[in-house]
């Protein structure tokens, strides 16, 4: 038998290397905090939520035609994918759940949630740009969609499923139709899993480069029409860190501090809302 | 004594499983009927038909007749939501919709009856009084019907059955999950409810169905063994099993 010592000992060296692992995964993490944070915040003045993106070789501009793209596209992607997803998410939790088609659909889900985005991107590409003849910020959308939605089934399904068989047969016991079962109970007791769900899909397309650059590319002006190019961050700073110019290049820091800063705080607030239990 | 429900050869599978292996007793109106018998004997499956809350999941079936009113509650045509508004069910856990204790109240109500604002309050004070909850909730409607304990969620689901006035209330073990003081307060509930309502009651608690029940079924392996007067049962029941389970033998 080993001795309590030897156990000891290789318990302290099992639980040395758990904690080596999880200090290297948080060190990048930190190191990607760290240098978003060394480069980009130089970068952070007021002009960049100001002034449109520069052209070459000029000083100052800002990133405002990228914000405002950016943030256009994710509300129209998330508003077309989230509400398409959360019923189809709905069914495979409420109406089939014990259909034979269920699992197969789930089954599919799965693996668009895990399709690279860069296909996604390539999709809407042939479906949308080329019978459009043009790049535009409605095929952006359309693909950024394409991604939230399998997201948003996988969430909506999983909370609904944690939602206790026991409720919904309460509210059938009053006589309520199943409708309004899901809709004002089964949804109200998931509500704050739901939320979660779309802010994480949020989250997920706000960083997406692939998907836009072949389906809106950027745009150098301010542009609100959505059949025409628009500007975006990711393509922006995409574009803009390979060039030799500097003031690009502290632009795309900034850029990419923004995002990730978008994206830290949405994924701490889809936290927060996760964690509420039963939504008071 | 009207018979409120007949329910005759009924048999009950869930898949190949016959569950219960035809049934026949009467629930008189305005008396409370109690189920007793081991578990998985089938009293719950049968509440359940009553209702038919089993049509919620696929694989399970009924055949016989429940006649509800004279009317066979089992034909398929059967408008289930009205059936059910007008059979309703407390169930084992409480089981508060996580909204206002007000809202648990008036959200089932808004449906079927097409209430005012002062009209809809006055029926959930109505409701809240019935089930001996008012005084400790009315100020507080506005909480969260999950904030009150086990015994005050009971009931507000019983509070929640009651407001859209049904005729006949299946309770499917009430009080398994409450202490002493909520148990005994359902019980006297349960027994001034029976005033307007015709009750059905399953217990694992002997005690209990010989303290709230006129009338005593005492079932096992998907039989009905014994159906007879409460005091019958518990003092000369005829069945040698009941006989045994009363005493202790068995289950």
């Amino acid at each position: 038998m080993a001795s309590y010592s030897a156990r000891r000992r290789n318990s302290s060296i099992v639980m040395g290397l758990c904690l080596a692992a999880t200090g290297i995964g948080i060190a990048w993490l930190f190191l990607i905090l760290f240098s978003l944070l060394v480069n980009g915040i130089p970068g952070l003045t007021f002009a960049v939520f100001t002034e449109m993106t520069p052209p070459p070789g000029e000083h100052g501009g800002g990133l405002l035609n990228a914000i405002f793209g950016s943030v256009l596209m994710t509300v129209i992607g998330v508003g077309i994918g989230a509400p398409i997803g959360i019923l189809a998410g709905t069914y495979l939790a409420e109406y089939g759940r014990h259909s034979k088609i269920t699992p197969v659909i789930r089954f599919i889900n799965d693996i668009l949630l895990s399709a690279p985005s860069i296909i996604i991107g390539l999709f809407v590409y042939g479906a949308v740009v080329v019978p459009m003849r043009s790049f535009s910020a409605v095929a952006g959308s359309i693909a950024l969609a394409v991604i939230v939605i399998p997201v948003v089934v996988r969430t909506t399904e999983d909370m609904l499923l944690l939602v206790p068989n026991t409720l919904r047969e309460a509210a059938s016991a009053l006589g309520l139709p199943r409708s309004f079962v899901i809709r004002r109970v089964a949804y109200r007791a998931a509500r704050a899993g739901l939320i979660t769900g779309v802010l994480l899909a949020v989250a997920r397309v706000g960083g997406e480069t692939a998907p836009l650059l072949f389906t809106v590319l950027s745009n150098q002006f301010w542009s609100v029409n959505l059949v025409k190019p628009m500007a975006n961050l990711p393509v922006t700073i995409n574009n803009f860190i390979n060039n030799p110019d500097a003031n690009w290049k502290q632009l795309a820091w900034t850029g990419a501090l923004l995002i990730t800063v978008a994206v830290l705080s949405l994924n701490i607030t889809a936290r927060f809302f996760g964690a509420s239990k039963d939504g008071r | 004594m009207h018979e409120k429900i007949s329910v005759k050869n009924l048999k009950f599978f869930y898949g190949a499983n016959l569950a219960l292996k035809g049934i026949n007793i009467p629930l008189y109106a305005n008396k409370v009927t109690a189920f007793i018998g081991p578990s998985g004997c089938g009293k719950s499956t049968l509440l359940r038909v009553l209702n038919r809350m089993y049509d919620l999941y696929p694989g399970q079936h009924a055949e016989g007749e429940v006649s509800f009113d004279g009317r066979n509650i089992l034909n398929p045509g059967e408008d289930l939501n009205l059936l059910r508004a007008r059979i309703g069910m407390v169930f084992q856990k409480p089981t508060p919709f996580p909204m206002t204790i007000y809202d648990n109240i008036a959200f089932g109500l808004k449906l079927y009856e097409n209430l005012s604002k002062s009209e809809l309050d006055g029926r959930v004070e109505d409701s809240l009084k019935r089930a001996a909850l008012w005084t400790e909730v009315k100020d507080k409607l506005g909480a969260s019907g999950l904030s009150l304990s086990g015994g005050q969620q009971q009931r507000l689901c019983i509070a929640r059955t009651v407001a859209i006035k049904p005729e006949v209330i299946l309770f499917d073990e009430p009080c398994s999950a409450l202490d002493p003081i909520s148990t005994a307060k359902i019980e006297e509930l349960i027994d001034e409810l029976k005033t307007e309502y015709t009750i059905a009651i399953v217990t694992h608690n002997m005690q209990q169905a010989a303290r709230v029940s006129e009338y005593t079924a005492f079932m096992y392996l998907g039989e009905l063994v014994e159906f007879d007067e409460t005091s019958k049962i518990f003092t000369s029941p005829t069945d040698p099993r009941t006989q045994d389970y009363i005493t202790g033998r068995f289950g």
